[in-house]
């Protein structure tokens, strides 16, 4: 141990040979031989490996430039689809459009929710009062899951009002946004029925053990524990329901698409439909990347360690 | 004699006539008699797949059993115009992992019958539960989720759990089974202690030495059959039937008793 010229010196009554005791309570770990050796190695191997990443996209981005630019329609195509001109003058309209997606999709994600949840619920119901309900529920999510979107909608937004009824709305935007919803519901009600059956029965005879109802193990020890592992797939729906919310423009409410469609039939230029779709996945990828996040959490506290 | 009795000694707590349970074809409990008398602990042992964790599910009324009747308190609770909920809430549960519920705290676990189905106040609740988790050494994990306990200290949680409701009778399935060798003895001091308080037990376990040194009545199932029933020192000591006495003598061959 060598001591510096101040301890040398001496630091009066009292003064505690700090260097010393310090340096015994420190764990004295030095890295052997063999760790540096791995650490090296392993620095080298992940430089390479940048390196091999780096060039190969590289490639591929020329590679796929080269393809695109020399092929014989490509001039046209930049024309038609690419034009900086178009795209200025559609941005805004688009982005007006978008709004009226945005709120589609908190409207209809918030009623899909609650909805599905209903549905879900009532497919678990036991006892013979409820089977028309327990029916009722099955029914709905398996026609509702395979009636492909656009004919629900088109069937809702144009079917609905041609029947002319008193009172009933002929709005395109909320008769679009409740077709969503019908279709929405029935999807998440299954992700929310997989869920209650992913939870253990074990849970459950816990629960009743203690001595609640039906009703009260469902409401504090099932529903809670299927809605939290079902969030990942229940994001991954909304996600969907957002870039849907587009094909209500075919009522003819004025949303992203249909303000591209709008500017396209004045001009013949598709370049607005490219403006109109870069946005939509512009607003999806903070939602995919948040969905993303919370299953890597999730995966996290799930399992612990490893390496593969 | 019919009718809640309370707590007359001469009741027996919990009793058993001719039930029968069966699962698809196979018999699991064929006639089966039992009687616990107030303040005691019953044992029940036999090797794996002998019925005794379904003669507790019939108890507590998780399974429905065949045939036969159950009474709790001189109470028939199998009369199917009796209310299960009710009927549950009168008997405590220990299970074998543990079953905490794992989106909850500790104290939540415990809190929960006591507040949603007997309607204590949610500070008396908490209050109640504190105590008891300083009383089995947990007051320090009160607010941990139960995936930061250790084995040992989430079955001490889940017997917390099941006494915060004050029942009349605890039933315990294996409750050591899914611990490191370590942790049983913490686990099987609380019951003793629970013994000692004079808590009404039917206990189902694989640790022999245990239930020689708690039980006051100790029934060896096979076959879903009772097949030899007396004091710890009848069935251990001198078990009558040949089927007793080789399963003894593999337990001790394998240096559990």
């Amino acid at each position: 141990m060598t001591l510096t010229p101040k301890e040398s010196g001496g630091d009066g009554p009292g003064g505690e040979p700090a260097g010393e005791d310090a340096h015994d309570t420190y764990d004295a770990y030095v890295p052997s031989r063999r760790r540096i050796e791995r650490e090296r190695h392993q620095r080298s191997r992940a430089r390479r490996a940048t390196a091999v990443a780096a060039l190969s996209t590289l490639v591929t981005a020329v590679v796929l430039y080269l393809v695109v630019v020399n092929a014989p329609g490509w001039p046209r195509t930049k024309e038609t689809f690419f034009d900086a001109g178009y795209a200025r003058e559609a941005l805004p309209k688009v982005l007006e459009g978008l709004w009226l997606n945005v709120r589609l999709l908190l409207v209809c994600g918030a009623a899909v929710l609650v909805l599905g949840m209903l549905i879900a619920v009532a497919r678990t119901l036991r006892g013979p009062v409820f089977f028309p309900l327990r029916a009722l529920a099955a029914a709905y999510t398996d026609f509702f899951r395979g009636l492909p979107l656009i004919i629900n909608l088109m069937i809702v937004v144009l079917g609905v009002p041609a029947l002319r009824l008193q009172g009933i709305t002929v709005d395109p935007v909320l008769l679009g946004g409740t077709a969503l919803t019908l279709t929405y519901s029935a999807y998440v009600a299954e992700v929310f029925r997989a869920g209650i059956e992913s939870v253990h029965p074990s849970q459950r005879a816990a629960a009743r053990s203690l001595g609640l109802s039906n009703r009260q193990t469902l409401r504090y020890v099932v529903l809670p524990q299927a809605v939290r592992r079902q969030v990942p797939p229940l994001l991954n729906d909304l996600v969907s329901l957002q870039k849907d919310t587009g094909l209500v423009s075919i009522g003819g409410a004025v949303d992203a698409v249909r303000a591209a469609d709008i500017i396209v039939g004045r001009s013949l230029n598709y370049t607005p439909y490219v403006v109109a779709g870069l946005v939509f996945v512009a607003l999806t990828i903070p939602m995919t990347r948040f969905t993303d996040w919370v299953t890597a959490r999730m995966d996290r506290r799930r399992a612990q360690g490893g390496v593969v | 004699m019919s009718g809640p009795v309370g707590t007359d000694s001469s009741v027996p707590v919990l009793r058993m006539e001719a039930v029968r349970k069966t699962f698809g074809g196979s018999v699991v409990l064929r006639d089966v008699d039992l009687e616990v008398a107030p303040h005691t602990v019953t044992a029940l042992i036999g090797a794996s797949g002998s019925g005794k964790s379904t003669l507790l599910r019939c108890a507590n009324l998780l399974e429905e059993i065949d045939d036969g009747a159950i009474w709790l308190d001189g109470e028939e609770i199998t009369d199917p115009r009796v209310d299960q909920d009710a009927v549950r809430r009168r008997i405590g549960v220990v299970f074998q992992s543990y079953n905490l519920f794992p989106h909850m705290t500790v104290l939540e676990n415990i809190t929960l019958a006591p507040r949603r189905v007997h309607g204590a106040d949610p500070a008396e609740a908490r209050a109640r539960a504190r105590e008891l988790l300083d009383r089995l050494g947990l007051g320090a994990k009160a607010d941990e989720y139960p995936d930061r306990l250790s084995g040992g200290q989430q079955q001490r949680a889940a017997i917390v759990r099941a006494l915060a409701v004050r029942p009349r009778l605890l039933l315990l399935d294996e409750v050591t089974a899914a611990l490191d060798p370590e942790l049983v003895g913490e686990v099987l001091g609380v019951v003793r202690d629970l013994k000692d308080e004079g808590m009404t037990m039917v206990l189902a376990t694989h640790e022999m030495g245990f239930a020689r040194d708690v039980a006051d009545q100790v029934c060896f199932l096979d076959g879903g059959v009772v097949l030899e029933r007396g004091t710890a020192e009848e069935v251990f000591g001198e078990p009558r039937q040949e089927r007793t006495r080789r399963f003894l003598r593999r337990i001790v061959e394998a240096g559990r008793l």
